[in-house]
Formats: structure tokens, sequence, C-alpha cells
């Protein structure tokens, strides 16, 4: 279904309040660690002090033997999985490998690695009984970095890991999990037609979400063999899945309650307490609680990619690129499955290249197995290639937006991995930029001797579709509920409401948003991806025109008339014939019992038409030469969001991806020391952007609708996060003259670059 | 008959082909064309009778959602693309 770009909108585009904004602020939205059942007990994991060690033997009799402990896990209590790629939801997942990282089998293959877990009347008897269970280790040589972890002669965590990917199947014991690939054109040709390339080398470091909440669950298995888990999640169905899939359960067996959610981000997209929780309240028969502390959130779950990537981009004279050349390693962390592939779908992509070749590899190292993370693989990507566009920007000595309206992305253009763009707004991000207030504004010099700069960066994200269910269900009084299964992390359930409420002709307020567990609504898939509104909103809008086709059928028998002379606009309802009668749908609802009964419009759907997203920042910094701390002066991005349903909201999500950009580029990263332990395990030291450290970040909502959704809705949440580390690098070049090609940027780091210039 | 764009990292199995026409009303029929032409390609994209889960599937820039019975039209574009999943 065509978007229609001029359609007027009465309730999407508009700014109601939020529908959970009363409970968020009052304290009464219930998050996982809310949770509170009787007789319920309290587990803690026993994690391994180790970065890659077998397990020997384990001994947990003194620890079963204090008062209140009522029963202790090890890798042994799970069942055996398959070792299968299976399809949860939206992500595909080596079921074993996922059990293993939930609980340890033979092997620890980083700091945290969960070994065991107790359940028990307290969480302070359960602390003290985790450290009574004695492990005997040996220990293994362990790799952490990226390059270290491909030679042939690194410590190898799998030793039945072969590389995939490839045409041959290699018979070689490797780190090396999956190698991706895409090409096209003549390199070399295009490499020879350049009369300007500019090639660099960069690393980032591991970083994590950041989110305030620590991961939680409470889970109660009942004798008849059907369990609960409440928890604080992106996909309650994927949770379902998960756990259904490790612990060898009926998926029908399991209910998913989702909590509100602290934020995610990604990485509440998988499991990591949920199976441990069930497991233990099956074997002590009570409900379990866990809640995880700041420390095992930092070493136990699920960071990002540090990665090496190499970038080589020619040029000729006029401008134009005339090939492009990447290579990227990424941390998959234990077991594999980084975000390489995306990674090398979303590089170069702002740009129309025809000769190129993206390789990328998916390599294990002893460091926690990653999960996503807003717009996965791309953030790393975009800070070395849009580096380089900058460098061959300065050689050609050009204003770095003509550079982009040069080359950039439009409709036809040829994405990385091949398949052509549709209508896309990338050209108009650039656009917007250009006029905008801070990008006319000269940047001024500092009064106190530091020195500061402007950059520019580009970020593309795909955005997904998957699976949605929405139910549309029409009041006694004419008001509405919206039911979903797509937990709310970055406004959805008020875009639902308002989707609802524009085909219904209501106002926000006047529909109630839900977000319903696994036995209540269809089969939804993860919230993330960017999807929500597009999909689950999607499927609301087919919910909602369901509910109006009843509303005028209902009309029509209490008229009797055909519900072809029957129109519903606004949230009236009028017949064409008869009299020309009329009625509101308060009117109509309060009628419904004598007129057939209830209206519930549902939908289910996979919709296609997935509107990828472009942006186009550009930043202003100072930089202190003495002590390398970089400020940010003004921010601005410019994102192309297809049609803005809560317009506050879509701001919301650029300045909060732009913050992380901002913390992800400056300050974080995954410190760990000789014995490949972390040591910045709490926000002290895992220092991430405070109010304190950030200007407000301006946005500028460019609305080029996506033809492929009736509302013309793009997905807005990742792509945001992916050009600050590179803006802010080409700003800080631009002001010490000093070409950052490390993640962060930390005060030391820029310290020691400008030490090397002079 | 569509064109087909193949994967860099199994042009060894096409002796260097990135592209080829191929024929069939659906996924799967034009996959088993594909595996005629280039013995070996059905392994590398199909699993357990159906797409495998980290291949996506673009049918004129579109990602497909059918697997292996979404229909293909006739003069498609067709892309073997990474299944992505997001944050």
């Amino acid at each position: 279904m065509e978007a229609q770009p001029e359609h007027k909108f009465k309730v999407i585009g508009t700014r109601p309040i939020r529908h959970d904004g009363v409970d968020k602020v009052t304290g009464r939205a219930r998050y996982g660690a809310d949770i509170s059942l009787p007789g319920m007990l309290h587990a803690k994991v026993l994690r391994s002090p180790h970065a890659h060690a077998r397990i020997k033997a384990i001994d947990a009799s003194v620890a079963r033997a204090l008062s209140g402990v009522k029963a202790v896990i090890t890798g042994a209590d799970f069942p055996d999985v398959p070792p299968e790629m299976v399809q949860i939801g939206e992500n595909f997942v080596n079921a074993r490998n996922l059990s293993m990282n939930i609980m340890a089998r033979d092997k620890v293959l980083y700091d945290g690695h969960a070994v065991a877990a107790v359940a028990a009347t307290s969480p302070h008897i359960a602390e003290e009984a985790v450290k009574l269970i004695k492990v005997e280790y040996e220990v293994l040589p362990h790799v952490q970095n990226v390059l270290a972890a491909m030679k042939d002669d690194a410590s190898v965590l799998h030793p039945d890991l072969r590389t995939g990917g490839t045409a041959e199947k290699s018979d070689k014991q490797t780190n090396v999990a999956n190698q991706v690939r895409f090409a096209r054109g003549d390199l070399e040709a295009g490499f020879a037609a350049a009369e300007v390339i500019a090639e660099r080398e960069f690393n980032t470091a591991m970083v994590h979400q950041g989110y305030i909440e620590p991961h939680n669950a409470v889970a109660q298995y009942n004798q008849d063999g059907r369990s609960t888990i409440w928890v604080s999640t992106q996909g309650s169905f994927a949770i379902r899945e998960l756990c259904g899939h490790i612990l060898q359960m009926n998926r029908g067996d399991i209910k998913v309650v989702p909590a509100e959610i602290g934020g995610g981000f990604g990485g509440k997209t998988t499991v990591y307490l949920e199976p441990l929780a069930l497991l233990l309240s099956k074997k002590t028969g009570r409900p379990v609680k866990m809640v995880m502390t700041r420390n095992e959130v930092l070493r136990a779950t699920g960071p990002t990619s540090g990665s090496h990537i190499r970038v080589k981009v020619g040029a000729n004279k006029e401008g134009k690129i005339t090939a492009a050349q990447v290579w990227m390693a990424y941390e998959a962390g234990a077991y594999p499955g980084s975000p390489i592939a995306v990674g090398c779908m979303t590089v170069l992509a702002p740009y129309d290249i025809d000769n190129l070749q993206i390789d990328g590899f998916d390599v294990v190292l002893n460091k926690p197995k990653t999960a996503a993370y807003r717009a996965p693989g791309a953030t790393n990507a975009a800070f070395a290639t849009e580096t380089v566009v900058d460098e061959i920007v300065e050689k050609l000595g050009i204003d770095p937006l003509e550079f982009r309206r040069i080359n950039g992305a439009k409709e036809g253009t040829a994405q990385p991995a091949g398949p052509q763009f549709r209508r896309i707004g990338n050209l108009e991000t650039v656009e917007a930029i250009k006029n905008s207030p801070h990008y006319q504004s000269p940047l001024q010099k500092s009064h106190d001797g530091k020195l500061r700069g402007r950059g520019v960066a580009s970020g593309f994200w795909i955005n997904a579709g998957f699976q949605s269910s929405a139910i549309v269900s029409i009041n006694t009084d004419g008001t509405a509920n919206v039911v979903t299964g797509s937990p709310d992390i970055g406004g959805t359930r008020a875009s639902c409401a308002m989707i609802a409420a524009e085909v219904l002709g209501l106002k926000a307020e006047e529909v109630h948003p839900v977000v319903a567990d696994t036995e209540s609504i269809g089969h939804t898939d993860t919230t993330g991806g960017s999807r929500v509104t597009f999909a689950t909103g999607y499927a609301v809008y087919e919910a909602a025109q369901d509910a109006v086709n009843q509303l005028k059928q209902r009309a029509a028998t209490l008229w009797k008339a055909k519900p072809d002379d029957v129109v519903y606009q606004d949230g009236v309802v009028s017949c064409t014939t008869n009299g020309h009668e009329s009625m509101t749908l308060r009117e109509l609802a309060g009628r419904l019992p004598r007129a057939g009964g209830p209206v519930t419009g549902r939908a289910s759907m996979t919709p296609r038409g997935v509107g990828p997203a472009f942006t186009t920042h550009v930043v202003d910094v100072e930089v202190d030469a003495e002590t390398g701390k970089v400020d940010i002066l003004r921010y601005t991005a410019a994102q192309d969001v297809g049609k803005a349903v809560h317009p506050s909201y879509v701001e919301g999500q650029i300045q909060g991806g732009v913050s992380q950009g901002v913390g992800w580029a400056l300050n974080e990263e995954y410190y760990y020391d000789e014995n490949g332990l972390m040591r910045n395990t709490g926000f002290l030291d895992y220092r991430m952007p405070t109010t304190l450290d950030l200007p407000m970040i301006e946005t500028i909502l460019v609305e080029v609708a996506n033809p492929g959704h009736p509302i013309g809705i793009r997905g807005v949440g990742e792509v945001p996060i992916v050009p600050p580390p590179a803006a802010i690098a080409n700003a800080i070049y631009r002001a010490v003259g000093v070409r950052m090609t490390e993640l962060p940027m930390s005060p030391p780091k820029v310290c020691k670059a400008i030490a090397e210039k002079r | 008959m569509a064109t087909v764009f193949i994967p860099a990292l199994l042009r060894k199995l096409t002796g260097g082909k990135d592209r080829t026409s191929a024929t069939g009303a659906t996924l799967r029929e034009l996959i088993n064309d594909l595996d005629r032409q280039f013995p070996g390609f059905r392994d590398r994209v199909v699993e357990h009778g159906d797409l495998a889960g980290s291949v996506a599937v673009s049918i004129n820039g579109e990602v497909i959602t059918g697997g292996l019975a979404e229909p293909v039209p006739t003069d498609s574009e067709i892309h073997f693309v990474p299944a992505i999943a997001g944050g």
C-alpha cells in the first residue's frame, strides 16, 4: 500500500501526553524488579573469575547445606541442546551456544561467565551461598584482541568451530566463525582512476548499551508443567522461544509477561537470567527472582563488538568516489554472532559507489558474547569510513556536504549488499544540515585558548519488519483499546494508540494502549530493529480498519441498510441512503449489543515495504589540548523519519541515539587487565555521558514518506547513534589537526595524539 | 527469466560470474535452477528444507517474507543478503 504523503492527519504528527507518562513519573509503573510473589525465593549466580579456563570440578555441598538455600544448579542440570541454528523470532541463533553462554559447561570463556546459581530464602543468603561453592579450574591462555584471535597460533575457544560463509568448507580450527563479502565493479580500475586516495586503519573498543535498569526475571514453574516469567524484556515471545529451546520445554507451556523496561537498546533481546530462574523454580517448587548487579551487567551480558577496520577510498578531482574497499573484523565475544554482516550492509551505504569490496569477519574471543546495540555494527563501520571520507573531502578542498550531494545515495542506488534503494531521504538530510542555523552560523573562536572544530558525518540503518499482531477493540463508551505484543522501549505504545486513533477518528487519549503477554496477543517479534512503529503500527492500522469495517456492518444492521451504503469518517458513521442517518462512534458503541455484538478488529502480519533510515549530523567541539578533554558545544542531527507519528518521541529517539554515540566516541570502553579481567565494572569507571556533558541536541525531522507503508512510516530509533563518533572525530581534526583512529577518543588518547603530532 | 546476483563469496561456485539468469515461478524453483547451473549453490542458501536462517532474499529491492514459496515475478532482480535483526 503506497503512502499518501499529502494526507492531512488529525492525530498523527501531534504531541499528546504519553499514555504511560503518569505511571512512569509517579513510580507506579512496574518494572521487573518490582514483581514480588508469595513464597518467592531469590537467586544469585557464581561467575567465572577467569577469562578462559576448563572447569575440572564443582563442589556445591557446603552451599547446599547453608540454612535458607533451597537449590543449586550448574551446567549439568541443563538438558543437552542440539548444536543447530534455529530461527527464534527475528534472531538466528545457535541454541546450544546460547545455553552454554547462560551457564558454562566444560569451559568458561570470559570473566563473569555463569558457572552456578543458588536459590535461597533471601538474596543475602544466596550471595553467601555462592561464595561457598568451590570450583576447580584449569586456567587456559586467553585472547582478547580481535587481530590476535584471528592468527593461526591463537588460543582456540571452540575446537569444533569452522569458518562459515565461504564456498568451500574449511576444516581448520579457528576463531573466525564467519566471513562476509560484498563486491561489485572493478576495484583495481576504480582506484586507478582515482586522483585522491585516503587509507587508514581503525580500532574501536567494546562498549555496553548502558541501560540504567539491570537485567531481571521472576519465574514460577507450576506442578502442571506450565510456567510464567515476568521480565523486563524487549521481546516476550523471543524469551518464550529461547527458554523453550534451552530447557527443552513446550513453548505453549511458558507464559512471558513483559514488565516495564528501563532501557534495552538491543541488550535485552536475549536471555541471561530467565532460564536459570525457571530451572530453579522447577527444582524448588517456588517462584524465583533474579536481579543482576551493575558489575554482572557489564561483565556478563551482551556488549557490542570492538573492531579493527581498514578503509581505502578513492575519488576523482570532480569529487566523485571511484572506488572503496573496507576490511572489518568484529569481536563476537565468547560465541559466534557479532553484527558483522549488517555492519557490512550499512558501511558506505550513504554513497553511490560502482566499484567496491567489503570484507567482514566474525571473530570469537574471551569476552562476553556480544548482543545487539542500537544499529548493531553500523557505528563502528561509520566511524572508520566517515573519517576517511572526511580526509578525501579535505584533499579535494570541497565542502563535506557538497561531497555528499555529489555522491549521495538516492532512489535507484545500489546498496552495499546489492539491492537498489526505493524512495529514501538521504540527500534531503544533507540539504537540511546545509540550511540549518547550526551549519549556517560560523564557529566562534574560544576565548581561553582551547581549540574548536566542526565535523560532519552521515549514517544509515536498514530498519526491520518482521511479525506483529494487534487487536483494536471498541469500548461501550466509544473509546478503544489497542493491544499489541511489542514492549515499549521508546514510545511505541503512544504511536500505536495514535495510529488507531487516526483511523477511528478518536483523540489520542481516547485510545488505551496495552502491551500484552504471550497468551493475550498473537505472535509478535522483538521490539528492536526500529521496527515497532512500522510493523506493529501497520498491524494496528489494519486492525483498526478491520474494526471500522465491523462498525459499518453494525450500523448497517441498525439502519437496515447495506454495509456498502455506510460511510465511516472522522469518528462518525453515516448512511448514504435511508434518510442519511448518522451516529458518532460513541453513540454506535452504546448500541452494539443489539447491532450484532462487540467490535474487535485484529491483524497479524509480516509487513513488507520496510523503509531504511538516513541521517546527517554536524557537531562543534572544543578541545583542551593540555588535558585532551573534548567538549560538545553544539550538535545538530537531520534525519529522514518518514512520518513522525509523535514528533516529541522521534526527537527524543534522535537525542538519545546521539547521546549514546557521544559516549561511545569520547569515553566508553571495556577495559581488561593482563589476566583478562574487566576492571571498569561500574558506572563510575565505565563513563557514560550525563546531562553535564551534552548540550541540547538540535533535531531536524525530514519527512520523506516510506512508499511501503500506508502512513509513510520509517523506523527512527537506531540510525541516530551511527554518525556521532565520526562527526566528533572529524571535528577534532578540524580543531587540532589530528585524525583520531581509535575509539574512544578519551582525554589520554587525544593528548597522546596531539603530542605525537607535535 | 530473473537476474540473480551471486554473493561474492559464492562466486567460486559460478566460475567467478557475479550474476546469472535463472528461471522459476517460486524462489524454490529458482534456487533449484541455480543449483543445476552451479552445483552446490542450494546447500549454501537452503537448510532443513527452507531458506537458511542467516540468508534473506531481496526481489526487486524488497526483502521477501514468503521463504522458498515466495513467487518470483518475471524479469526480477534477485539478491541474496544476510538476514538482519536490530537493537
